[in-house]
């Protein structure tokens, strides 16, 4: 379970987040909505621990460990993970190693990497010339093979084209165990559920992941104070028909 | 023409002329002696001390000759073993090709001027030995041929004439390594390299230096590419050593010709590495292309480059990227200069630390801030060298990987 509690973040002697509290327990995803410049990704990466962020107040647990000044390491190694927006370019490393240095153990790179149609990348450097859509799937085989209990996605969508829109869905789906329910082994479904442990926290401006993830909860963070929570496409279609301001209004 | 009085003539009167770049050093405190090694037979070649072996293979000198076409080694001012395995492929001491083949003559101080300063002259005046390795027309090379230059003895200035020929069509691969014994400490290695390759040869000359805390090292080499011919040289210097000044210079004399440099440095306290690259591209079609990679540790570093068009539809690029670790200089100095309408010609250069951010990435994927950095390094110093055969991709990246890991 991620706890955050009362959280203020500072960002070079600015105050990016105030009055954070947020909560996810094991099999749940929430979905981060905002405009530009609300503190989103600001949020993301103090949770992964970029020292940039500072926290000024509050606390973050993670799995019962205080990890509120944890270096970024110990909390991946403690199951927190990331796919990024604009991750930098790693030149000389190859996207193979990359994945190698992702996964603990050994993992079939080969066969994860054509499940995302990305086999022609991996003897790329990491991030070198990659499109929008290329960063977001070489984001996601980097997941896969780290395969953290909780994990944050900046924007997995943006840029990504139709045609690899619904891979990435269900990608994401599979990896958070949230993919339709099958009736393996004549398992109930609420038993099912009640197994599954993956965390997700999403960022989305489309929403078009909510077509393939069934999100538990939705939050709007505005200024960066969260200014509402609720049922994420309930939240989504209110942003949509009315503009952010109008919709923090309504709600909390 | 050879005429070997004209050549000592004007060498004298280089003796003390300074180098254009570098610090200059006084010859006289070294010993140019010859120094006597008995020659080894294969068997006996292999039996040589561990603690040796060891940093011939880190030289790229596997004393097997396992996955070689050939090997010579001079250790000191002697050949202890020269040797060719591959058809068409010659190997032959270079005091040995003077006096028994008269072609040497053709191509002997045909590039470097023996006037050029100093240790050209004291080159030319106490040659001890050196190499002639050369593919005869066609013939190609399956394994690299492997050469050392290895110092032994304390002090010794050490004086080495190689002369390297693929003739036209053939390819020819070369590996060769320079390296002073453990107990070596002063020194001084000065080493002449003339290369000729003809027309649709294709040469890769890779070499790896080793050497002493207080090693001056001056080698001179100048190349000569002819129509379709294809010129590789690596340079891998990632050890102390006191100072390195050296200029390699190509010459694209045919027209399509290329000419490719790759250099990879790491620097450590105390050393100052003056290492440039200058490729002529003087026909039609030509290619040059010269990248470096340097680290600095505390070491003064000076990179130069300069590539010169003199014909129209060439095409040169110069890369020359460094990272400073911890201290010390990177002076990095590119030069690109076009002489006609029609060449295309460009540099990027950018000195440096470790991307704070990219350590962040790499942490976030579970390595140790350590790990993170040292990985960053790695790619850093891994380029993609075209036209290499696998064999020795992975001998230069098993050399980096082995120094990385001390210099670290």
């Amino acid at each position: 379970m991620l706890v955050i509690e009362d959280l203020q973040v500072e960002l070079a002697g600015k105050t990016l987040l105030k009055d954070i509290d947020l909560e996810i327990r094991p099999g749940e995803t929430h979905i981060l909505f905002g405009p530009n410049g609300s503190g989103k990704t600001s949020l993301l990466m103090t949770i992964m621990g970029y020292p940039q962020y500072i926290v000024k107040k509050g606390k973050i647990t993670f799995k019962g460990v205080d990890i509120t000044h944890a270096p970024i390491n110990e909390r991946a190694a403690l199951g927190i993970g990331m796919s990024y927006q604009r991750p930098p370019t790693i030149n000389g490393l190859k996207t193979r190693q990359m994945v190698d240095i992702c996964a603990k153990t050994k993992v079939d790179t080969e066969g994860m990497a054509r499940s995302l149609n990305f086999g022609d990348f991996l003897d790329r450097d990491v991030n070198a010339g990659f499109s929008g859509g290329e960063i977001k799937r070489s984001e996601l085989l980097q997941l896969k093979a780290q395969d953290p209990d909780l994990m944050l996605f900046d924007e997995p969508e943006s840029g990504v084209d139709i045609e690899n829109m619904a891979l990435i869905g269900t990608t994401i789906a599979q990896i958070l165990q949230k993919n339709p329910p099958r009736a393996e082994k004549g398992k109930p479904f609420v038993q099912q559920q009640k197994e599954r442990t993956k965390m997700g926290l999403i960022i989305t401006h489309t929403g078009y992941i909510l077509d393939y993830v069934p999100a538990d909860k939705g939050q709007v963070l505005y200024g960066g104070v969260i200014a509402c929570a609720g049922n994420p496409r309930e939240i989504f279609q209110c942003i949509g028909q009315m503009g952010y301001e109008e919709c923090v209004k309504c709600t909390i | 023409m050879y005429d070997l009085e004209d050549l000592k003539e004007k060498a004298r009167q280089a003796l003390d002329k300074k180098a254009s770049f570098g610090g200059d050093l006084d010859l006289n405190t070294f010993d140019r002696s010859f120094v006597p090694h008995k020659y080894l037979a294969e068997e006996e070649i292999c039996a040589i001390p561990q603690e040796e072996q060891k940093r011939l293979i880190m030289s790229g000198l596997d004393v097997t000759g396992h996955g070689r076409g050939g090997t010579y080694f001079q250790k000191d001012t002697s050949v202890i073993h020269c040797q060719s395995k591959e058809e068409g492929i010659q190997v032959i001491p270079v005091t040995e090709a003077l006096k028994n083949h008269d072609w040497v003559k053709d191509y002997f101080w045909k590039l470097v001027p023996v006037d050029q300063d100093k240790y050209t002259a004291s080159a030319l005046l106490e040659l001890h030995d050196g190499y002639v390795i050369r593919a005869l027309p066609g013939s190609k090379s399956v394994y690299p041929i492997q050469a050392c230059l290895y110092l032994d003895k304390e002090n010794l200035q050490q004086n080495v004439h190689n002369l390297i020929i693929a003739e036209e069509g053939s390819e020819l691969h070369i590996i060769t390594g320079c390296a002073t014994s453990p107990h070596v400490k002063r020194g001084v290695h000065v080493g002449i390299s003339e290369f000729f390759v003809k027309k649709g040869a294709k040469l890769s000359f890779t070499m790896i230096h080793n050497w002493a805390e207080e090693m001056d090292v001056r080698p001179r080499s100048v190349a000569r590419v002819e129509e379709g011919g294809i010129f590789i040289n690596n340079y891998i210097c990632m050890k102390p050593v006191r100072s390195i000044q050296m200029y390699p210079t190509t010459y694209l004399v045919g027209d399509n010709a290329t000419a490719m440099f790759y250099s990879i440095i790491v620097g450590t306290p105390g050393s100052y590495l003056d290492i440039g690259g200058r490729i002529y591209l003087k026909n039609r079609g030509s290619r040059a292309e010269i990248i470096q990679r340097s680290i600095s540790n505390g070491a003064h570093i000076i990179n130069r480059g300069h590539l010169i068009g003199e014909a129209p539809e060439i095409k040169a690029h110069l890369e020359c990227k460094g990272l400073l670790l911890k201290g010390g200089i990177i002076d990095s100095i590119p030069q690109l200069e076009g002489h006609v309408e029609g060449v295309d010609m460009s540099h990027e250069a950018a000195v440096g630390k470790v991307a704070q951010e990219e350590i962040n990435y790499l942490m976030s994927r579970g390595l140790s801030e350590d790990q993170a950095t040292s990985t960053i390094v790695r790619g850093f110093l891994s380029i993609d060298i075209k036209g290499l055969p696998e064999a020795l991709k992975a001998e230069i990246d098993r050399a980096i990987d082995t120094s990385n890991k001390d210099s670290m």
